[in-house]
């Protein structure tokens, strides 16, 4: 596998994963490494589930779909539920979930790494739609998919007009929720699952 | 050729893209899943350029509108799934009849029927080939990646013009909807010539001699346009003589040009024992199968692509064939091109199918598997 | 001129009246095109010295379509017959109407399927007799006209092949029309329609479609009683609204050429 990495995106409808996992692939363009990215379609435009798979190598990517990934993260209890069983690289597959929706079980061998994503985009940057973002910071800090600045400038590039540097800071939140370190706010309990 | 940074494309949108690089500027079409996105797409992009975009009130209507407007010298596409497939397929036999290019795109999705409209699936692969009723000619392409849709889409208008003939893309719901990343060439240097008016004063439109371009309606060569058996000017006739005749020149055309038509792609060993034969995004498991068989480990593997699933490249797979011992064929359906497999292989390898058709694509270890038994 | 039309049959008449028409309106050649669909009255694309499109059953209008939006300068004009436009070609019917498009339908009414041998259309009067409706037919027949109308047509004319000298006319007031027309042109089957239900021969039944006529003016002040069993004849509406392919070619900022440029 070596270079390969495997990123799947779950959570909610309207979450904005598929955007999420867009922009994910357009920066890894830019960082000029190869990308694909695949979705789960499903019949509603919102609520449901959602799934987005994004595959960064340097070599040539040939079977389009993730079927083992390196990086798993969950916005919501439904996908980690879903999502969590499947994982076949238990340990080694870096799980992050946003504990703003999600309550466990953290069972020790997954070591799920738990941030309250959607709260702090809730909070300090005041709007709730950017929490996909957040996520990506936090995601690209546990996992060095790709180079940080070059990220943010993709960010930039695809976000809704006028919404880049919103998102952009989003983003940087995202890198110091990591940095504080997982499990900060895993005593609270979980909102209700969208 | 000068070419433009890599971006980040869905397989539908370099559809688009390819069709618009190509010289398409009239798109027709109705709303239907997978497909949606190049309509999207084309509705987004072709006003900008002077193009026209209309949404018309159901399939038959879309095929309808572009067959008018490549009859008023506009380059063409319309794009479709399987139920709009089954509804273009009366125009589809117009436009083979009349000699008039256009390019009909179909993003498989599971049936028979509404289906599983989100599944990706290869079953419609005899339906391009013989969906609409009569002896017709057919050239349908098969992209295995992003870059390929593009590329397929701009040869498919290019030799659609030059063949007088529709064109049908056979795109899959996983090659329609997945990004990638793509570089696309700069400039239209994919262009052939315009559509024009200037041709030989004895120039008539369906010349026994042989292939003349199409001189759009409005440019003073009267003549007609009819899906009834017609003469060298387009008047229908009964004559039995002039039917024959009719009939021969459609297909001649495409056996003249079948070289420039048929595309394949061979990748893996030179004497292989086993070979893979197949098309679209099941390609993409293949070739990962086959990279790692042969390039890693030396086996005498190989893998022939098929872009073109019609007119069958029969001679690029009769010539493997001949040196394999067994051929597989996996496909997103019940087994379609395999008959035209073993038609051509007449028995000199051994054909074997590998069907998938639960709404997922075949998986790499499926081919590696079955490759495995073949070969220890 | 060797043709397929029968003795008596209207297609001819409403044939000649088009050309007419379109001397009338001063069209150049090369501009002009004839679009139809499938059925008897269809086959006069073919016998007309224009770039002539012989187009699928029903589909005549969305052909058309194609073509007006790719060459907004050329001059269509679409014949249908009432199977053809009305039952298999609803669709495109209403919708041609809908976009306000600038097409000139004519629609040569015989109220019968005549190419496949006398089977009921929608424009079949209730009661009349068909191969397909040996009883008589038990479903209502559209008024061509009102559902073009609803549709969002801006003119609408009816005339008949007994008088076609009006027709003539009618068809050049539609072609100057910017916007849908449609021109229906009521035309008599004596083969596949009229021997089936006594109608009398090919000269009866013109003389029927003459004496059943009503102009709009003419009929204008009648009272309903007074105007029972008669065709109204004539201009039936005319509206300005905005016409589609001009709308969009104007929404892209390109001119569209007043000649075609060839």
């Amino acid at each position: 596998m070596g270079n390969r990495q495997e990123i799947l995106l779950t959570g909610a409808g309207g979450q904005g994963l598929i955007l999420a996992s867009i922009i994910l692939a357009h920066a890894a363009v830019n960082d000029n490494k190869n990308v694909v990215q695949t979705q789960s379609y499903g019949p509603e435009a919102r609520g449901g589930a959602s799934m987005a798979g994004v595959i960064i190598d340097i070599d040539t990517i040939e079977y389009p779909k993730v079927v083992n990934p390196t990086v798993l993260l969950c916005m919501n209890q439904a996908s980690f539920n879903k999502y969590l069983p499947k994982l076949k690289r238990v340990g080694e597959c870096i799980v992050i979930v946003d504990s703003t929706f999600v309550s466990g079980p953290f069972r020790e061998e997954y070591k799920v790494q738990s941030y309250p994503i959607t709260k702090v985009a809730k909070e300090k940057v005041g709007k709730e739609v950017v929490a996909n973002m957040l996520a990506l910071g936090v995601v690209n800090a546990a996992a060095g998919l790709l180079d940080r600045d070059i990220f943010r400038e993709s960010i930039f590039e695809l976000a809704p007009k006028g919404s880049g540097e919103i998102n952009q800071k989003a983003f940087d939140i995202g890198y110091s929720l990591y940095e504080q370190g997982s499990g900060q706010d895993t005593n609270q309990s979980a909102q209700t699952p969208q | 050729m000068p070419e433009t940074k890599p971006v980040l494309m869905q397989g539908n949108e370099a559809c688009a893209e390819g069709a618009i690089s190509a010289g398409v500027r009239f798109y027709a079409g109705y709303p239907i899943t997978p497909s949606t996105e190049v309509a999207e797409r084309m509705a987004v992009r072709l006003p900008d350029i002077g193009g026209v975009f209309i949404q018309m009130e159901d399939e038959i209507a879309s095929m309808a509108a572009v067959i008018g407007a490549s009859i008023g010298g506009m380059r063409t596409l319309t794009a479709t799934s399987g139920p709009g497939f089954s509804l273009k397929q009366e125009n589809i036999g117009y436009a083979i009849m009349a000699e008039i290019p256009c390019v009909i795109v179909n993003v498989q999705r599971m049936g028979p029927s509404t289906g599983v409209p989100t599944a990706p699936s290869q079953g419609d692969v005899m339906q391009a080939r013989w969906g609409t009723h009569g002896d017709h000619p057919v050239i349908v392409f098969s992209p295995a990646s992003v870059y390929e849709t593009y590329y397929l889409t701009v040869a498919a208008v290019n030799l659609s013009q030059k063949l007088r003939q529709p064109i049908i893309l056979l795109l899959d719901e996983v090659i329609g909807h997945m990004r990638e990343k793509v570089t696309i060439p700069k400039g239209s240097k994919l262009m052939v010539e315009k559509a024009s008016d200037k041709v030989p004063a004895d120039w008539k439109p369906y010349d026994d001699k042989g292939l003349t371009p199409l001189v759009p309606f409005g440019f003073g060569h009267y003549y007609h346009v009819t899906g009834l058996f017609h003469d060298q000017y387009g008047f229908p006739t009964g004559d039995p003589q002039q039917v024959e005749r009719s009939l021969d020149r459609i297909h001649e055309k495409l056996e003249k040009y079948r070289d420039e038509v048929a595309l394949t792609n061979y990748i893996g060993h030179k004497e292989p024992r086993v070979v893979i034969v197949t098309y679209g995004c099941t390609v993409r498991s293949a070739r990962a199968v086959v990279k790692k068989a042969y390039w890693n480990n030396r086996q005498p593997v190989g893998l022939l692509s098929l872009q073109t699933l019609w007119p069958f490249p029969d001679k690029e797979v009769q010539e493997i064939a001949k040196k394999a011992d067994v051929v597989i064929v996996p496909e997103m359906n019940m087994g379609q091109i395999i008959g035209e497999v073993e038609r051509h292989v007449k028995g000199e390898a051994e054909v074997i199918p590998l069907n998938r058709y639960d709404g997922e694509m075949i998986s790499p270890e499926q081919i590696s598997d079955i490759m495995g038994r073949w070969l220890s | 001129m060797p043709h397929i039309w029968c003795p008596g049959c209207g297609n001819g008449i409403v044939t000649a009246a088009l050309v007419r028409a379109i001397e009338r309106a001063d069209y150049d050649q090369r501009d002009v095109v004839i679009v139809s669909g499938i059925g008897c009255s269809s086959r006069a694309a073919g016998y007309l010295n224009f770039n002539t499109l012989h187009t699928t059953h029903g589909r005549a209008l969305a052909f058309a379509t194609g073509l007006k939006m790719a060459r907004p300068e050329l001059k269509l004009f679409v014949i249908m017959g009432d199977g053809d436009c009305s039952a298999i070609g609803g669709n495109h019917f209403i919708h041609s109407a809908r976009r306000n498009i600038d097409l000139n339908a004519i629609v040569v009414n015989n109220h019968i399927y005549g190419m496949t041998g006398g089977q009921h259309s929608p424009l079949t009067p209730i009661g009349k007799k068909a191969t397909t409706a040996p009883r008589g037919t038990l479903e209502r027949e559209f008024n061509l006209l009102e559902l073009a109308r609803g549709a969002g047509a801006t003119f609408g004319a009816r005339g008949n092949a007994a008088q076609p000298r009006q027709l003539e006319q009618l068809i050049t007031r539609g072609a100057n029309h910017k916007g849908f027309s449609i021109v229906e042109a009521l035309s008599p089957c004596p083969i596949a329609y009229g021997r089936r239900n006594k109608l009398g021969g090919p000269v009866d039944m013109m003389k029927e479609l003459k004496e059943n006529s009503i102009s709009t003016e003419r009929a204008a002040g009648k009272e309903e009683s007074e105007l029972k069993g008669k065709t109204i004849t004539g201009v039936i509406f005319n509206y300005d609204e905005p016409e589609y392919a001009a709308e969009y070619y104007h929404s892209i900022g390109k001119d569209i050429p007043v000649k075609s440029s060839g």
